[in-house]
């Protein structure tokens, strides 16, 4: 059985938000648009958004790091919000995992989001239906485009390549190659939701600089007739001659 | 949790009706067990009439929760899943015996079906099919919240407990008054039920405020992003206008706020009342009776309220700065 | 519902391939219309900049497109109303160009300096200065001279090319990345594609920056630094490299003019200059190399780069004629020898042992990881080498280093530290973009006179050049500037962009000359891009007391409802990037690859809204109608058509094949660079996604200074002049003529004696370290904070916020801080606070942050709005919960001895001190109105404005595109 998902890598991911508002301009005139923005030009703008990008500090100064989170519906396996839909308009697809919400069955009831642990589905205040990620399945199956763009259009948009899609049941897919060795690992695993989407650490890279990589032959200050350390005495031969 | 005024009348309403409902047919019972004497036809009928009102207004409040009431309908799908699916279908038929209840009794339709047996008595029978429907209408009810094992508030056996206790409550709250006018002979029956049902469910009630007071939350910023460290904090969510993560899962009130909707909902719901009903059999004056309702059921108003405010959804985690 | 769902099944799907202009970037894009109205934007995956991604901007251009606050029709300010009032009355654009047109010929004819003309984040410099040029005023400049010149100067002038828009990083092949002050950059997909590809291939990245975002989140060690204290950093790199002698000699030898000798007697007039000895044979014109080398061998002065010679970088030397010299690079051990580790510890906050480490991780790197690529290629002293080396450190700066009054000789400390680490235009370090590497300085030059300015007549030099020497500069008699903006002044003499900043101020206070007319086009300077923006505005507005305004006429091209419209007598709607040609040329900032010329174009994909009109096709119509040279024929009629026909046209002399567009050049196309015009260049750009990239063979795609195969191309294409090698200047010569001319030494030009102290500080022909100007006028007891923007990278500058998708995300600011400003000042997370400095205050809201150096606050820039501009509600966030931090920043220091009115910049290059400014948070009153401070009068919407919806639910094809927005506007 495929599980379409996203793997979310921190590792690079600058927050640059462009994965939000691709999404955002791809849906909202897409099959699973339109995405209201409400008071798009007066106080407190808000509106529907499939992705959203958060930042968290971990630490403290000097060594704090600035953490750059983007979340969208992760697709669970054992998703909690689709049992709970009394219309089934919350489905999850048998052929590729993906989670949907048919509108025309929502009764805007908002339970679903309630059972969502991550908050990743939001509601459109003014079709008063529940909207979510569609991992942009009216394009990675769209027939009039070429194939290198069958992907979401955050994968495609992201700058730094940080959003890889794929099939994470299938050991060989990029997705599952990223999770298996990069340490990829899912959020809240502690509800058993089992998310399809996974999110991959941060990775530090060191350079540890031998003290003796300091000393060359070569060092061209000999060239200039200086010596590179001057040790200054006493050494052993001052004091003693065996 | 928001708490939403729609859902807040819905499940007391409909708590409170049903309730009622379970003191007439449980008064049935006893009449038929011979532990209070026989009853007008009419107030089981009044009772019932009464009962139907607030299921019926309580099933109008839920119609403002929806964005598209005019599907409601279709929410009967998924009864095998979702226990909101199983309230939809439960609570029209429960409303449903509940009219056929009180018209029964109303048209003084009491056919024995068995013999002389009362228990087979058409009325009894159909009591005893609302009172089943009734008892799975609080465990539906209940369970829309306790199955969400998240909300660990909620996730507890005694959300649907509590539920049954404070509707059962307010429903013998509500009947004392009705008795007190139309069976004042029982009047005792009914009063001592709902100070006995009060004060249990005060126990029940206190009892989830202490375990709710205990919960760890499971999830923790760490799990939530996945990052370990103790020094974790949020610094902005990508939407500085707010967003619907941040209407729905937060009561937007203060500490203070919350904490006095608990104090006002523990004196309302269950002293209060309770008091009123003993003035109420000592004076001899109904109108405590009508107070001790409308005092318990505006008590189990900010009761919701509470109920949903203290439940702290994981999801907050993510919404924390603005 | 139903609707959508018809819309999709009968859509009309065109796509069509253009460049962005979200931003100075220049991404490909391909446009998908459904039914005529924008359905998506994304990346163009053939475009070689962007490779098919986007950011958030470029993903938001619809809302851009459809913005309620675009200006859509010629407006004249009302009679009567004041400035700043923004009451308009519409007019058609005949009456817009002769306004223009009686105004701007009167000018011309009597005084043209009188036309200033600026323009902000736009890349048409090619076109603009031409045309100012034409006008022959000198008042003009485009954003670099409020930007980042110190970039520009500080590295032009060091190793003839820089970072910014002229070359950059080669991640692809770099080991180690040290990044410094910089937060998004122009470069800004393409930074954020390799720098995730040089973390994946295991590079190593490190940020210094006061602050830790965007980028630098995601660097393997971030090291906080005091704003403004690089300088004292890189010079202690430098020392630490030096002491462990982990430089790369031969390339110091070879390309640098390290081992050049100096003339080290002071009593000489040529003390400090290069010593020279005659050529016998005459290599070059500009540059002749004939300075010396104390060769080892023969330990004698000889030419440098004699073949049989091995010269000291170290030791002093006596000349036969007695005259006492020594190498430069010994100048610069000598400079940097105090500069050590622990030194700059305390100047920059950073832990000597850090500073130690980061020397040495970037000598070894350099050292021990050496690239070779088996690219044969010849120097430009005809050595041929079998092989391309290169030691892959590489860095990256931009404002954190640039913005501030000491910016340009820490920018040339960085230079010397590449390049002593041998990292230029070699892979894995530093890479030039076409039309770069230039001579040291380049060869465009402004007038240096008043002479240059006469009437009815082309502008006698550029508008903006690169001084070579004192005599270069731009100055009257008596040295006084003749720009407005006081540029290449003995002020701030290598200005090389112009100074912005100033120009309001000294035209409203006519000095040095009031002006007539200002045409201000795509740069909201009522706003961010002026310092101390409270009194701008004020003297935007100034009268005299004959009620005539201080500055008489105010045109503004802007296409959405700036603060700056608010100030206009003439505005003029431009159109979008989606309505209009453009070109991104050559001679402009183009968008060239290492590995050759890239330049790009902008072909319309949507019809103009409203009357807008480009702004080309206004300058097009004035240069016409005001009968400039170059936009006319001989006859005095009209030369082109529109700007489409003016850029295929168009050389820039009779002849010269070169023009705005460099492919696709020639009759049919088949040459490029230079050629004849091609009729169809247009065409042919469309057809290849709008970009023409040129790739060079592999030899010259490296050493470039040096390569003489390269040199001779661009030669050959007429890219530059002279194929002299273009040797890194690790000491300075030109920064010391200007040293002399202040001791009276150097023949020529003299600075007014006010200012002689300053030159001669300041021009040090090896960079040092000193505190930026504010901070050393500033008691720091009082003011003890620095006080910083940052670039969003959702955001570009104050032009999005009418963005409907992009403003969710940054719909306000707070001041980041440290939580220990807290605890001392008694406030929490979130409260209200004043940060003052002793220019202004302004209340705005405090967050706390960890990741952030305690001695510094910052906000993210430009976000504050003020009230009802673009379209926002009086109630929008932007202007009750955001702030501008320009309110705190002044654009002239206090008075001093050098002047009363001393720009707030870079004592050399004029660079705004965007980031020296000092400030104290303290808590604001409980009482106080919990909006930010100060507050501005609301702007109405003007006529021609779009309708603000409260709800959006744009879905392309329905309409509710332009059609649906400008609805409601329709008589
Ligand atoms: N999204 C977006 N992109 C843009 C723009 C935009 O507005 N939005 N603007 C464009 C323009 S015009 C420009 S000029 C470029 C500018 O691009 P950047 O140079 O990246 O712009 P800034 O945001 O000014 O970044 C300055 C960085 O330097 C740091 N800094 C400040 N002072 C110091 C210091 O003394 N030392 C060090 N080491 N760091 C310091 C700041 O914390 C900040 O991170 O961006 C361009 N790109
Ligand atoms: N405090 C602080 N101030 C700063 C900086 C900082 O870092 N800190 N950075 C400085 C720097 S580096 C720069 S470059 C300046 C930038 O300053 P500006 O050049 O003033 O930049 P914008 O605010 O983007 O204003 C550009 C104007 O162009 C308009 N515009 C947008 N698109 C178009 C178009 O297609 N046509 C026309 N005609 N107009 C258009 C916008 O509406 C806006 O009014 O800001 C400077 N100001
Ligand atoms: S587009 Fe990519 S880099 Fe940018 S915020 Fe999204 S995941 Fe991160
Ligand atoms: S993330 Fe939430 S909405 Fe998405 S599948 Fe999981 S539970 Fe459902
Ligand atoms: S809001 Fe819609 S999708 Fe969600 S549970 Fe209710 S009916 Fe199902
Ligand atoms: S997969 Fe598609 S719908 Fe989901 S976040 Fe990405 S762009 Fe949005
Ligand atoms: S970086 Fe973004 S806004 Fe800038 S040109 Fe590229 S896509 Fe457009
Ligand atoms: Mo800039």
């Amino acid at each position: 059985m495929t599980q379409l998902a996203l793997v979310i890598d921190l590792n690079v991911c600058v927050g640059c938000h462009a994965c939000v508002t691709s999404c955002k301009q791809w849906n909202t005139s897409g099959s699973a648009g339109s995405m209201t923005d409400q008071r798009p030009y007066d106080k407190d703008p808000t509106g529907t958004f499939f992705n959203r990008v958060q930042s968290f500090e971990v630490g403290e100064f000097p060594s704090a790091e600035m953490m750059h989170f983007p979340k969208s519906c992760l697709h669970c396996e054992d998703a909690p919000c689709v049992p709970v839909c009394p219309t089934g308009a919350s489905y999850k697809r048998e052929e590729d995992g993906i989670v949907l919400v048919d509108y025309d069955k929502c009764i805007g009831c908002k339970y679903c989001s309630w059972a969502c642990p991550y908050g990743a589905r939001e509601f459109d205040e003014v079709e008063k239906v529940m909207k979510k990620c569609t991992l942009c399945v009216d394009r990675v199956y769209n027939m009039n485009l070429p194939e290198s763009e069958r992907k979401p259009a955050c994968v495609i948009s992201c700058p730094t390549s940080a959003r890889i899609f794929g099939d994470v049941h299938d050991p060989d897919s990029d997705a599952s190659v990223a999770i298996r060795e990069s340490g990829g690992y899912a959020l809240m695993p502690e509800w058993g939701t089992q998310p399809a989407n996974h999110y991959l650490p941060r990775r530090k890279n060191k350079r540890h600089i031998h003290e003796d990589e300091l000393v060359r032959v070569d060092n061209p200050l000999k060239k200039e007739g200086e010596s590179q350390t001057d040790q200054g005495g006493p050494f052993l031969e001052d004091v003693t001659s065996w | 949790m928001h708490p939403a005024f729609s859902v807040i009348f819905l499940t007391t309403l409909i708590g409170a009706g049903q309730g009622l409902f379970l003191a007439l047919f449980f008064s049935q019972v006893s009449v038929v067990t011979n532990l209070i004497p026989q009853q007008d036809s009419h107030f089981y009928a009044v009772g019932s009439l009464i009962s139907v009102l607030f299921l019926v207004v309580g099933l109008f409040a839920s119609f403002f929760h929806l964005g598209h009431p005019e599907r409601a309908w279709r929410s009967a799908a998924m009864w095998r899943t979702s226990w909101l699916s199983r309230e939809v279908i439960v609570l029209p038929m429960f409303t449903l015996t509940v009219i056929i209840y009180g018209a029964l009794h109303y048209f003084g339709f009491h056919k024995n079906l068995v013999g002389a047996n009362p228990v087979s008595d058409v009325t009894f029978i159909v009591g005893a099919i609302g009172a089943v429907l009734c008892f799975a209408l609080f465990i539906c009810t209940g369970m829309i919240y306790a199955c969400l094992k998240f909300l660990q508030e909620w996730h507890t056996v005694l959300t649907p407990i509590n539920f049954t206790l404070l509707g059962m409550a307010s429903g013998y709250m509500l009947v004392t008054p009705l008795a007190n006018f139309s069976v004042p002979g029982n009047l005792n029956y009914y009063a001592d039920t709902a100070i006995i049902l009060t004060f249990i469910a005060f126990i029940f009630r206190v009892a989830s405020l202490v375990r709710n007071r205990r919960l760890k939350p499971k999830s923790t910023l760490q799990s939530a992003i996945g990052v370990r460290h103790s020094n974790i904090q949020q610094k902005a969510q990508g939407a500085m206008g707010g967003s619907f993560n941040t209407r729905e899962f937060f009561h937007g009130k203060s500490a203070v706020f919350v904490k006095n909707v608990k104090w006002i909902f523990l004196v309302l719901t269950f002293p209060l009342p309770a008091l009123l009903v003993v003035i109420g059999l000592v004076s001899d004056l109904s109108y405590f009776f009508y107070m001790a309702f409308i005092l318990q059921y505006i008590g189990l108003l900010a009761e919701r309220w509470f109920f949903f405010a203290q439940a702290n959804h994981p999801q907050n985690l993510y919404y924390q700065t603005i | 519902m139903s609707d959508k769902t018809a819309v999709i099944e009968n859509e009309q799907i065109e796509v069509k391939k253009t460049t962005c202009y979200m931003c100075a970037c220049r991404c490909g894009i391909r446009v998908t219309l459904r039914n005529g109205e924008i359905r998506y934007i994304e990346g163009n995956p053939e475009h070689p900049l962007n490779k098919g991604v986007l950011c958030a901007k470029g993903s938001s251009g619809i809302m851009k497109q459809y913005s309620p606050a675009r200006l859509t029709k010629p407006l004249k300010r009302k009679e009567g109303s004041d400035r700043g009032a923004a009451e308009f009355e519409e007019i058609s654009w005949e009456e817009a160009f002769s306004m223009m047109e009686e105004r701007l010929k009167h000018l011309r004819a009597t005084d043209p300096k009188k036309f200033a003309l600026f323009t902000g984040r736009d890349q048409m410099q090619a076109l603009t200065g031409m045309f100012a040029k034409q006008f022959g005023t000198p008042n003009y400049a485009a954003h670099g001279g409020f930007c980042s010149v110190n970039m520009a100067a500080g590295m032009i002038y060091t190793i003839g090319g820089s970072f910014w828009e002229f070359g950059g990083p080669d991640l692809d092949r770099s080991k180690l990345f040290i990044m410094f002050g910089t937060a998004e950059d122009h470069h800004s997909n393409p930074l954020k594609i390799e720098l995730s590809k040089f973390k994946r291939d295991g590079g190593r990245f490190i940020s210094v920056n006061p602050v830790r975002t965007g980028y630098s989140a995601i660097a393997d060690q971030w090291v906080p630094i005091k704003p403004g204290t690089d300088g004292a950093l890189i010079l202690a790199l430098i020392h630490e490299i030096i002491k462990q002698g982990l430089y790369d000699r031969e390339f110091l030898v070879q390309y640098s003019n390290a081992a050049q000798l100096v003339n080290d007697d002071d009593k000489q007039d040529e003390f400090g200059l290069f010593v020279r000895t005659d050529v016998d044979e005459d290599i070059g014109v500009v540059h002749p190399q004939d300075q010396l080398w104390w060769d080892r061998k023969t330990n004698k002065a000889v030419r440098t780069h004699t073949k049989t010679a091995d010269p000291f970088l170290l030791g002093d030397f006596v000349l036969d004629d007695g005259t006492a010299v020594k190498p430069a690079f010994q100048l610069l051990v000598d400079r940097v020898k105090d500069y050590t580790p622990e030194w700059a510890s305390n100047i920059t906050g950073i832990p000597a042992d850090t500073i130690i480490e980061l020397a040495h991780e970037m000598g070894v790197v350099a050292r021990d990881d050496t690239i070779e690529l088996p690219i044969a290629w010849t120097d430009a002293w005809g050595n041929d080498h079998e092989a391309i080396t290169g030691n892959p450190v590489s860095f990256h700066a931009m404002r954190g280093l640039a913005a501030h009054s000491n910016g340009f000789q820490t920018i040339r400390a960085l230079s010397i530290l590449m390049s002593i680490l041998g990292t230029i235009d070699r892979p894995g370090g530093f890479r030039h973009k076409a039309p770069f590497p230039r001579p040291i300085p380049p060869c465009a030059k402004t007038p240096n006179g008043p002479q240059g300015v006469k009437p009815n007549s082309p502008l006698g030099g550029m508008p903006l050049g690169w001084p070579a020497d004192p005599n270069d500069l731009f100055v009257d008699d008596k040295g006084e500037p003749v720009r407005i903006d006081k540029a290449f002044s003995w002020e701030y003499p290598l200005s090389v962009h112009g100074m912005m900043h100033n120009v309001i101020t000294n035209a409203w206070r006519g000095d040095p000359y009031p002006i007539d007319t200002l045409l201000i086009f795509m740069a909201n300077m009522a706003w961010n891009s002026s310092m101390n923006t409270v009194s701008v505005r004020e003297m935007l507005n100034d009268k005299h007391e004959d009620g005539e305004y201080k500055i008489p006429f105010i045109i503004v091209c802007d296409a959405f409802q700036s603060e700056m419209v608010a100030f206009a007598d003439l505005v003029l709607p431009d159109t979008t990037y989606l309505e209009r040609h453009d070109v991104m040329s050559m001679l402009d900032r183009p968008i060239s690859e290492f590995d050759g010329p890239v330049d790009s174009v902008r072909i319309p994909v949507l019809p103009p809204t409203g009357e807008c009109k480009p702004f080309q096709e206004v300058i097009i119509e004035l240069g016409a109608r005001l009968g400039l040279p170059a936009f006319t024929n001989e006859d005095g009629t009209r030369k082109y058509r529109d700007y489409p026909d003016f850029v295929v046209n168009h050389e820039t002399e009779k002849g010269s094949g070169i023009g705005f567009l460099a492919g696709w050049r020639g009759k049919s196309g088949e040459k490029f660079l230079q050629g004849e015009p091609n009729p169809n260049q247009w065409e042919m750009y469309e057809k290849n996604n709008c970009v023409f990239h040129y790739e060079m063979p592999k030899s010259y795609q490296y050493m470039r200074n040096w390569n003489k195969g390269y040199l001779l191309w661009a030669q050959k294409h007429h890219m530059t002049r002279y194929t002299d090698p273009i040797n890194i200047h690790i000491y300075s010569e030109v920064l010391q003529k200007f040293r002399l001319s202040a001791q009276g030494k150097y023949p020529g030009k003299q600075p007014p004696d006010r200012l002689r102290k300053r030159i001669e500080t300041y021009f040090d022909p090896l960079p040092f370290y000193y505190e930026p100007l504010e901070g050393q006028l500033t008691d720091k007891h009082k003011y003890p904070l620095n006080a910083i923007t940052q670039r969003p990278m959702a955001m570009y500058h104050s032009w999005d916020s009418q963005n409907a998708w992009l403003r969710p995300i940054h719909a306000h600011n707070y001041l980041y801080m440290s939580p220990k400003l807290g605890v001392e000042g008694g406030f929490n997370d979130g409260d209200w606070v004043w940060v003052e400095s002793m220019h202004g205050k302004v209340r705005c809201m405090c967050r706390f942050s960890e990741t952030v150096e305690p001695g510094t606050v910052w906000t993210w820039n430009a976000i504050g709005k003020a009230a009802g501009a673009w379209n926002l509600t009086a109630e929008a966030n932007e202007s009750k919960k955001g702030f501008l931090l320009n309110h705190l920043i002044s654009e002239e220091l206090p008075k001093m001895d050098e002047g009363d009115h001393i720009s707030n910049s870079d004592p050399i290059t004029g660079q705004a001190g965007w980031y020296d400014v000092r400030v104290k948070v303290y808590k604001a009153g409980p009482d106080e109105e919990k909006v930010t401070s100060p507050q501005f009068s609301v702007m109405n919407p003007v006529p021609g404005e779009g309708v603000r919806k409260s709800v959006l639910r744009y879905f392309a094809g329905l309409g509710g595109g332009s059609k649906g927005l400008f609805k409601g506007n329709k008589k």
